[in-house]
């Protein structure tokens, strides 16, 4: 049996953190749906089955802090506290959309909530999370900056050009590889020579470790260490998630470059059910709560969807606002 | 709930339901596996969208060409009263937010095959068949890599996946791993090899996924491959064909649907091709991978699966630096190159309804350019119109403009008139996105305009 490991959080903060994950996995689920129904349209690449990677390292945000990532976004937004509903307006190409309907699924901000995005070209957002870091540094800001960063963008040059960066001016940035095992129809072991992908960063002085991220506890845990070495020696540090996107890449992708049996084994350790059967059995926090929490997401999803059908397109004007201040 | 045959690509218009994996009176959960459905590109499972009853199949297992959005089933969802609003149900409410798009362009899906395979671009009697520029341009790599040992395929997806859009499907088997290379997301890096691998002789033809992300490597493209032969005093040539699909697909975004046409065709030292149909695709392709210089061979998703004749004969070539007339007339003259002359091909009936029979020319090669083709047309029809799908802000379409009045000044009845992308990066949302391309509406009214209609 899981032991208790976090006696740090509250009951109730858990509960937040469950709602988080949960309030994911349902959103991304109707997500899929109204792609299917042609109510989304281009990429949408869905983070089902990677939601204790996010909802871990938001255990040890400062509200502060900084947060970049790239196309594969939606979690991440709702991670930092943007209301669903604009979220999903966003991916309906709607004017009430947290990008006007201007951005779409790959492209996502949100200033208020620290959030930098949502990049779309592979790699981009690595050195962007390392200027996030300088600029924390420079004005004297206790803030980390958070750079989430894909398997298969790990083989992309600026990476590495990053991770020097980082390293040579102890800037204060965490990075975090989602090593969900595939970039696009690609296995890791067939795109990056070398062992563990996060000793391509260590091999610029940057400290860092391999977690396993479908465990809220595991994740939330090494996001602290790695939040408090950062605090304390002013320098990067480095965290490889290793876990597992359930879907095909992006909704057009079906996947045939993995066996069902793998699929449904990383599916036999879903990090929404092993954090509720912990909650349930190791903080003893009742079912019902845990139910609540489960009702008023998918009511709450209902009202997303709503939302984001009802609000308009933009406006046409929209078209050529924006491109200069 | 309705359950509808979903869109399970940006392309997909239309699917065939393989099988379905329930039954009738199913109790199923939300994210269990309803059914296989055939798309475009490939076979996906469709998911249960919620708890509850399968209580009806509508459509059955062996069907084809189901539109999208079509009902399929009828799921009963657990307890809870819907919305009635729900996104899977079909209903005149929910359409009425949609989108009043200029109603032509969203659909590129309107064949003109026929247009394409009246041209008689050459005399020869080829043996043709009717296939798609995706199959085309598989065969034409297919044909060079068979006839050539120093050809070989790299790029991402290219191998096991069989090609991100399917292009490449099928080589790997054919030609195995040490001629058709899947590469990590390393375009910098994986196109200096390609470039180097050129210098030394191999004939490498270097897919970007989209070009997009050959803004990656474009130090390489420009300052390596392009520029080798004159830095070496001709001792040094980049035999190397970079191609992909380029400029805008469909609601993909600002960072993923641009039109490299003018940023290539910029420089010296590069060739710069991009063909609007099947048949074009494969000669040009093929041409491409023999010549002994770099070249820029730009696809279009959208144009993917448009079908025209194609030769089977490996010796079936077009030549690199000749367009096609694709529509004869006098009165004017309007150019255009890729998905810009399917635009053209769209308001053609409207132009003739105003009693105008236009000189189409499909430049097909941007550089070197045809400029002999173009004179001669403006010579005769003394207007001229260019539809480009990339910003206007010099662009490709006004050096264009300048090659023309400088060299057909005394032939101009009119200024010239150009509609390109607009000035803005690629809106998601549907009606924006619509409107930042070339509409039909700009076309017409520029015809107009260069005939004095208005
Ligand atoms: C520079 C660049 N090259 C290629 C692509 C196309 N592409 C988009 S996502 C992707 C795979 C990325 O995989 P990974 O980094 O593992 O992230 P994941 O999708 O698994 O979250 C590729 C090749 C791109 N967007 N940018
Ligand atoms: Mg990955």
């Amino acid at each position: 049996m899981a032991k208790k490991i976090s006696n740090s959080f509250t009951n109730k903060e858990l509960l937040g953190f469950y709602e988080k994950m949960f309030l994911i996995r349902k959103f991304e689920e109707k997500a899929g749906q109204l792609y299917g129904a042609g109510k989304i349209g281009g990429f949408c690449h869905l983070y089902i089955g990677q939601e204790a990677v996010v909802t871990g390292i938001l255990s040890s945000i400062q509200s502060e802090d900084t947060v970049v990532t790239s196309y594969r976004d939606h979690g991440h937004i709702l991670a930092r506290g943007v209301d669903p509903k604009f979220v999903m307006a966003e991916l309906t190409g709607r004017k009430d959309g947290i990008s006007k309907g201007k951005g779409g699924s790959m492209h996502m901000f949100s200033k208020a909530n620290r959030f930098y995005g949502g990049h779309g070209i592979v790699g981009a957002q690595v050195p962007i999370g390392v200027g996030l870091a300088f600029a924390h540094k420079y004005r004297g800001e206790k803030k980390i900056s958070r750079v989430y960063v894909g398997d298969g963008a790990m083989n992309n040059g600026q990476v590495f050009e990053a991770f020097n960066l980082a390293s040579l001016w102890n800037l204060p940035v965490l990075f975090i590889i989602e090593n969900n095992r595939y970039g696009m129809g690609t296995a890791v072991n067939r795109s990056a020579a070398g062992k563990e992908l996060y000793e391509r960063a260590t091999v610029f002085g940057i400290k860092g470790e391999k977690i396993n991220g479908m465990d809220f506890f595991e994740v939330s845990q090494a996001a602290i260490r790695a939040r408090d070495h950062i605090y304390e020696n002013s320098k990067p540090y480095v965290l490889e998630m290793d876990t597992y996107r359930y879907r095909g890449h992006s909704m057009s992708d079906p996947a045939t470059y993995r066996s069902k049996d793998e699929v449904n084994e990383m599916k036999s350790n879903d990090p929404i059910l092993s954090m509720k059967n912990k909650l349930l059995k190791d903080y003893k926090i009742n079912e019902d709560e845990l139910n609540n929490v489960e009702i008023n997401i998918k009511k709450q999803i209902k009202e997303v969807e709503k939302f984001s059908l009802e609000s308009p397109l933009p406006e046409i004007n929209e078209l050529f606002t924006e491109v200069y201040l | 709930m309705n359950i509808l045959l979903p869109a399970l690509s940006p392309t997909m218009e239309q699917g065939n339901l393989v099988k379905w994996l329930v039954k009738e009176g199913q109790q199923v959960n939300s994210g269990d596996i309803l059914a296989e459905i055939e798309t475009d590109k490939a076979t996906m499972e469709l998911e249960s969208p919620d708890d509850g009853i399968i209580q009806k199949i509508i459509v059955e297992e062996g069907s084809e060409n189901i539109p999208v959005n079509s009902p399929i089933a009828i799921l009963k969802v657990d307890g809870e009263d819907e919305l009635p609003n729900s996104g899977l149900v079909v209903n005149e409410k929910s359409s009425e937010a949609e989108v009043n798009i200029p109603n032509d362009i969203q659909s590129t899906s309107v064949s003109i095959s026929s247009i394409f395979n009246n041209q008689v671009t050459d005399d020869k009697n080829w043996s043709e068949k009717e296939i798609s520029m995706r199959e085309a341009l598989n065969e034409a790599i297919a044909e060079e890599m068979d006839l050539d040992k120093d050809v070989f395929l790299l790029g991402e997806e290219v191998a096991e996946y069989d090609g991100a859009y399917k292009v490449t499907q099928g080589l790997l088997d054919k030609f195995g791993s040490k001629r058709v290379l899947d590469t990590p997301i390393s375009e910098h890096g994986f196109t200096g090899l390609a470039i180097g691998a050129a210098m030394a002789g191999l004939k490498p033809i270097c897919e970007f996924m989209t070009f997009n992300f050959s803004m990656q490597a474009i130090d390489q493209i420009i300052n390596s491959a392009a520029k080798s032969l004159y830095m070496s005093g001709g001792e040094i040539n980049v035999p190397i064909v970079f191609r992909g699909p380029n400029g805008a697909a469909a609601r993909v975004g600002a960072q993923h649907s641009q039109c490299f046409i003018s940023w290539y065709s910029h420089i010296p030292g590069l060739i710069v091709v991009a063909p609007s149909n099947a048949r074009d695709a494969k000669g040009l392709l093929k041409s491409s991978i023999r010549n002994p210089n770099p070249v820029i061979f730009l696809e279009h998703e959208l144009l993917y699966k448009e079908k025209s004749n194609v030769p089977s004969e490996n010796d079936f070539l077009i030549p690199i630096g000749k367009a096609n007339i694709i529509n004869e007339g006098s009165d004017l003259t309007i150019i255009g190159f890729s998905m810009s002359i399917h635009r053209i091909l769209l308001a053609l009936p409207e132009i003739q309804q105003l009693g105008l029979n236009p000189d189409i020319i499909d430049l097909r090669s941007i550089k070197p350019l045809d400029e002999e083709c173009i004179y001669q047309s403006v010579k005769k029809t003394n207007r001229v119109v260019i539809v480009e799908d990339g910003w206007g802000n010099t662009s490709f379409g006004s050096h264009l403009s300048y090659l023309i009045q400088s060299n057909c000044f005394d032939y101009l009845d009119s200024e010239i008139v150009k509609v390109s992308g607009k000035d803005v990066p690629m809106p998601y949302a549907e009606n924006l996105e619509a409107l930042a391309l070339p509409t039909r509406e700009e076309i017409i009214s520029a015809v107009k305009k260069v005939t004095y209609k208005n």
